[in-house]
């Protein structure tokens, strides 16, 4: 019992970075792109996050106010992921490039620039980039009271996070609300279905893929922050960091391009991501573990296609640019 | 007022524009990028024009650094070869990383277990097939499906190559780990390594090789034929009487070969031996090569060249000027995006409002 409350713990503590990767690839994947630069966006997050946070702290001459930091962390990240993904609206809406081609390359020139800015800040500032413990502790601190953490099992599991945690449950809410009860999240959706008919219908195609876009990969990019500024004690490490873009697309796959699901998907593939060193099966070598959540992706992939069923498909014109002109 | 006005900017689709004047184009946009390319090196302070000079001699300029730079170029350019007909037939193949990784696998099986049992030529020869094996089937894992239900092959392909990684992770920890609980595959014997030639692996002269077939593959074959076909319209390909199913299946499998190949000459021709991360993103990097350079086979010699120049340059970057080698990520990064971006000026024209001009006759 012990050990299934700290694998899910666990599992909620890397999820939770996966969560916000996931749903930022679900919004920009329901308006038809199919971004796949999501792990380039998550290394200029966590190395845009972590210099926000650091440069406010020694702006602030070493007293850094919590809340402040995390607020500017965010932004940071946000920021950083949106002008990575305005680059790639840029060449695939309005310059028309391949989505597949220039999302690798936007993988390729994201982790670059995270690998640059991380090492360029330790360089520049002697060797050794971290904030200060108060301030590191703002980062990893839980929000709620220790009485209700301290409530046998659902304490740990539902009360031991940080705000990041909730902070995404609320997004993922939200977005379901968007995508299935606004009329602007109907467009959306029909635009990632079929463009040429919201095309037809009037709708604004272009912007809305513009937007889906930009604000899909800030989002997507507070999850490398959230990495770095939690799981990595506020150090730049571009090695825990990497694969964790990609196990985002594997999610979205996994939760079938659903907001909601994510937040149990992204609990199951934490999980499975740490549970060699909880949990230690006999048989299951270590390295095993960490291909499970690839292997579920690959059999989701494969049954929703059999299946057919027309509620759990992607979006049907994920990966294809629209041109007006070529219809 | 007119009731619309003439957008500000048209695009107008070119239906021939003059080669030269297109390479002008292509050539401009990398020039465009290695400007935008200085920005992250100011910002480290250091002179753009040395560091590009620096990026230059230490790839090319003496001819040890010249052999790691063709080093390097080498695996870029059998993969994009392996690509090219996937993308040819408009069949998403992201998963070269996970093939190059299955090849290097099955051709370490032999390396390290068969190489008492026969004599080094044939042990390369088996090797060599096995490699092929193993990326093709692979690779034939996700066409089958594509195939039979239509599955999503880009995102397939995808998740094929954590897995292939992963189970390398797990062969070189566990049961082909060399000295107990050194993580290490044991390095290969000499008979299990590729001969040099000119101080390179021979796999140079094997991927020159395999541009002209390749270019003859896609372009005076049959099969090739049917490539284009299947690319253009698979409904077509339908009409025509072609098995589109068998095509897929038949092109992944020859990619996923190639691919396997690549796997087989980076550990038997590079590192003699295997780790998790033999593929090392080349995969990835090739399908940009493939791309750009139109899956013109003979137009990938350059492209890989130029990635591999700015790879080798930005570590010889770092030794010397102490400017972090993820450099070499970002230009290539910038050089890819304008590189995507200047087809658009190649193929449409763009047209500006005109003073006074409210509508269009």
């Amino acid at each position: 019992m012990n050990t299934l409350v700290t694998l899910i713990t666990a599992g909620i503590t890397f999820g939770t970075v996966l969560l916000y990767g996931t749903l930022g690839e679900i919004l920009t994947e329901k308006s038809g792109s199919l971004n796949l630069g999501v792990e380039g966006i998550m290394y200029m997050g966590g190395a845009f996050g972590l210099a926000g946070a650091f440069y406010y702290e020694k702006a602030a001459g070493g007293i850094g106010n919590g809340p402040v930091a995390i607020v500017i962390a965010i932004l940071a990240a946000f920021a950083a992921g949106a002008l990575a993904s305005a680059i790639y609206s840029f060449l695939t809406i309005t310059l028309r490039t391949n989505q597949n081609v220039t999302g690798l390359a936007l993988s390729i020139f994201g982790t670059g620039v995270g690998q640059f800015v991380g090492e360029f800040m330790r360089v520049s500032e002697g060797g050794y980039v971290a904030l200060s413990n108060p301030l590191k502790e703002a980062f990893s601190a839980t929000i709620w009271p220790d009485a209700l953490i301290r409530i046998p099992i659902l304490g740990p599991i539902l009360f031991s996070h940080t705000i990041f945690f909730y902070l995404a449950i609320v997004l993922a809410i939200v977005m379901s609300l968007f995508l299935n009860r606004t009329r602007k999240g109907l467009y959306l959706r029909a635009v990632g279905e079929s463009p040429s008919t919201s095309d037809a219908a009037g709708i604004d195609t272009t912007r809305y893929r513009y937007l889906a876009t930009i604000i899909g990969g800030g989002i997507s990019a507070i999850g490398g922050m959230v990495y770095i500024m939690t799981t990595a004690g506020c150090v730049w490490n571009h090695e825990g960091l990497a694969g964790v873009g990609w196990l985002a697309v594997a999610l979205v796959i996994f939760c079938i391009w659903r907001p909601l699901n994510a937040i149990w998907g992204s609990v199951i593939f934490g999980a499975m991501m740490i549970m060699y060193l909880r949990v230690s099966l006999p048989f299951i070598p270590t390295e095993i573990y960490k291909i499970l959540p690839y292997v579920v992706t690959v059999i989701v992939l494969i049954i929703t296609s059999m299946r057919n069923s027309r509620d759990k498909q992607p979006p049907a014109s994920l990966g294809l640019n629209y041109f007006r002109e070529e219809r | 007022m007119s009731e619309k006005r003439t957008p500000f900017v048209r695009l107008a689709k070119r239906t021939d524009i003059d080669p030269k004047k297109a390479w002008l184009i292509r050539v401009a946009s990398i020039v465009v990028a290695l400007i935008l390319g200085c920005i992250p090196m100011l910002f480290t302070g250091t002179n753009p024009i040395e560091a590009y000079s620096v990026i230059v001699q230490g790839s090319l300029l003496r001819p040890v650094y010249f052999r790691q730079t063709v080093k390097i170029a080498i695996p870029l350019l059998g993969c994009a070869l392996a690509i090219a007909p996937c993308f040819k037939m408009r069949f998403w193949n992201i998963g070269a990383e996970g093939q190059i990784t299955m090849g290097a696998m099955c051709a370490t099986y032999f390396a390290l277990y068969w190489v008492d049992k026969v004599p080094s030529a044939v042990l390369l020869v088996i090797m060599f097939l096995a490699s092929l094996v193993g990326g093709g089937l692979w690779a034939l894992i996700p066409a089958f499906f594509k195939a039979k239900w239509n599955t999503n092959e880009t995102l397939f392909t995808l998740m094929m190559n954590y897995i292939a990684i992963g189970i390398v992770a797990w062969l070189q920890g566990g049961p082909w780990e060399g000295r107990k609980g050194s993580q290490l595959i044991p390095m290969f014997d000499d008979a299990a390594r590729l001969p040099n030639l000119f101080g390179v692996h021979i796999g140079w002269i094997f991927v020159l090789v395999l541009v002209v077939l390749m270019h003859i593959y896609m372009n005076k074959t049959k099969q090739g034929y049917e490539i284009a076909v299947i690319g253009d319209s698979q409904n077509t390909a339908r009409y025509a009487g072609m098995n589109v199913g068998a095509i897929i299946m038949r092109t992944m499998f020859i990619s996923g070969a190639i691919s396997g190949f690549v796997g087989f000459m980076t550990v038997s021709g590079a590192n003699y031996t295997l780790y998790s991360g033999v593929a090392d993103n080349v995969g990835f990097t090739a399908i940009t090569v493939a791309w750009l350079s139109q899956l013109n086979a003979f137009a990938m010699i350059f492209i890989s060249m130029l990635l591999a120049v700015i790879s080798k340059g930005a570590n010889t970057l770092q030794t010397r000027l102490q400017v972090p080698a993820s450099i070499s990520d970002i230009i290539t990064g910038i050089l890819l995006f304008a590189m995507l971006s200047c087809e658009f000026f190649i193929n449409y024209r763009l047209i500006f409002r005109k003073k006074g001009e409210e509508v269009e006759a």
